[in-house]
């Protein structure tokens, strides 16, 4: 493990082998457990995949081509269309890339807000993924659990910002205005309740014979494949890939607070479930940290009408609840940016499937994709 | 003999697995304390919304049919979908000189993505969210919204004392 990891075995291990005498079965675009407009060419033997082919694009929006002509302060409601599930965490990539390029300093209660509303779009985000995922599983129980547990998350975040999913409340400097006065005890009531739910979540799905039976051993991926595969977020910490940005590279709070990546090695589709089981929890001890210290203060830099980046390249990457995102910005020096580029943690998620899937049932199929989370219009953009 | 020991072990532990489920379902099911369904349509009546929930874009009137709008375009420069179009007339005023004033400040609300560039950027705050969020209706141009109601003017400023 400690030489040099050789990529081009697994590569290989992935090159499709298409034959006139396949028997291809379509799965989506509007197939219920592909979470959204994605196509899967499914090649059979049987019931067994032989090989995978995602088709992408169904949701195609030209977000990228659509920044070029709107200023930095627009392109910010733009980019909550892309992963909505974490439309937060969006919003704070190309608000931190701007920061950086202007070489402008946050006030502080902005950076504690900032940090509280990831954590809190990341546990909504896994609320959903954990719904969802038993769902595809036939345990349509986990959805009502886990939406009524959601929905305290919305509460608060309809309270502050007035919308529950797409809020650009974060701007280039700051926030869009100061968050609601009851905002930090709503946080803290919030932890107090999810904490006393959890153990049902343990007892409905994670200790559940038939769960276990149809996710233990399922979509194996080894720590070289989720490298090959750029896989991050809480499907590549599920095969040992260290790769939680809050970590590695930390941006905004992140290096004054007290908390651990969830790594485990095993890396099929169980342990992908429970790192994300393990990084709720993880997220409350964070919020429990932040909301009591949140200090007051203005919520905004002083920011110029019109944003103009100096000319040249900058580079942000964030966490998000389903992995790495990362923001480039090309600038000219203009108010628009020249070039924007979004790396998407779901688009180098999606590859790994047919990797992962080859050899399997197509039932586990469903499994599979459900342990990665896709969010779909993430992959088109 | 192994095999049968594993056998009636899985069936144990499955049972005691739907079990431990059923157990937190059941108790749901029988404390009705605990509903978190909100009857929508029904509770219409009571059903109030967050002070800053954004239903749709505004331009409030005071009792005179005055409001604050000047017609200056800001909003419609800084929304990134033009869903806002305004359209401008020039009136003569108190004192004979021809002015520039607001005629119809048209709201998209298909094309709204509820950025809040438009609220934040107004230099005389003439415009605020609404509460309604039934938006549903029947034909497409009807979401097409004049914001200034009709014979309204423009609000005078007020002098400091």
């Amino acid at each position: 493990m400690n030489s040099p990891i050789d990529m081009s075995e697994e590569i290989i291990k992935n090159i499709i082998v298409k034959e006139d005498d396949d028997y291809i079965v379509n799965m989506g675009p509007q197939h219920p457990s592909t979470h959204g407009v994605l196509r899967l060419e499914v090649c059979l033997n049987g019931e067994t995949v032989k090989y995978m082919v995602p088709h992408i694009g169904y949701i195609h929006r030209a977000i990228e081509k659509m920044s070029e002509s709107d200023t930095y302060k627009q392109i910010i409601h733009l980019t909550d269309r892309m992963d909505y599930l974490s439309a937060h965490m969006n919003n704070e990539a190309i608000c931190l890339a701007v920061e950086n390029a202007l070489e402008i300093e946050v006030p502080e209660r902005v950076k504690y807000i900032r940090v509280a509303l990831d954590e809190l779009s990341r546990v909504a985000s896994h609320h959903l993924w954990w719904s969802a995922f038993g769902m595809d599983l036939g345990a349509l129980t986990t959805f009502f659990y886990g939406m009524r547990d959601r929905e305290k998350i919305l509460a608060i975040f309809e309270e502050s910002f007035g919308s529950r999913l797409l809020h650009s409340f974060v701007t280039p400097g700051g926030l869009m205005h100061d968050v609601h006065p009851n905002f930090q005890k709503h946080i803290m009531e919030f932890v107090r309740y999810f904490r006393k739910k959890l153990p049902e979540y343990k007892q409905l799905l994670t200790d559940n014979v038939i769960f276990h039976n149809r996710t233990k051993g399922i979509g194996y991926m080894s720590r070289e494949t989720a490298i090959a595969f750029g896989v991050t977020g809480p499907s590549g910490r599920g095969s040992g890939f260290s790769c939680d940005v809050r970590k590695t590279a930390p941006y905004g709070l992140y290096n004054e607070i007290n908390f651990k990546e969830i790594l485990h090695d095993e890396g099929d589709s169980f342990t992908r479930y429970l790192v994300r089981m393990e990084e709720m929890e993880e997220s409350l001890n964070i919020l429990e940290q932040v909301a009591d210290n949140i200090p007051e203060g203005d919520f905004t830099a002083k920011m110029k009408p019109i944003v103009k980046l100096p000319e040249g390249e900058y580079y942000q990457r964030v966490e998000t609840a389903r992995g790495e995102l990362g923001v480039y910005i090309v600038s000219d020096g203009k108010k628009f940016p020249y070039r924007v580029k979004f790396r998407s943690p779901n688009f180098s998620n999606l590859f790994v499937l047919n990797t992962l899937a080859m050899e399997h049932l197509i039932a586990d199929l469903v499994t599979i994709s459900g342990s990665l989370d896709l969010v779909i219009p993430d992959i088109d953009r | 003999m192994n095999s049968i020991i594993e056998y009636f072990t899985d069936i144990y532990k499955g049972v005691r697995s739907l079990w431990a489920g059923m157990r937190v379902t059941g108790k749901y099911f029988v404390s009705p304390g605990e509903i978190v369904t909100e009857q929508y349509p029904e509770n219409r009546a009571t059903l109030k919304m967050e002070e800053r929930f954004k239903g749709e874009v505004i331009m409030p009137h005071d009792e005179n049919n005055q409001h604050r709008c000047t017609g200056c375009g800001i909003c419609e420069v800084n929304c990134p979908n033009g869903s806002i179009e305004i359209i401008t007339k020039r009136t003569p005023n108190e004192e004979g000189k021809m002015v520039r004033v607001i005629d119809k400040h048209i709201y998209h609300l298909a094309m709204c993505t509820f950025c809040e560039l438009c609220i934040k950027t107004c230099p005389s705050n003439a415009l605020a969210w609404g509460q309604d969020f039934e938006h549903a209706v029947f034909d497409r141009s009807k979401l097409n919204k004049v914001l200034n109601k009709p014979g309204s003017s423009l609000k005078k400023k007020e002098v400091k004392s």
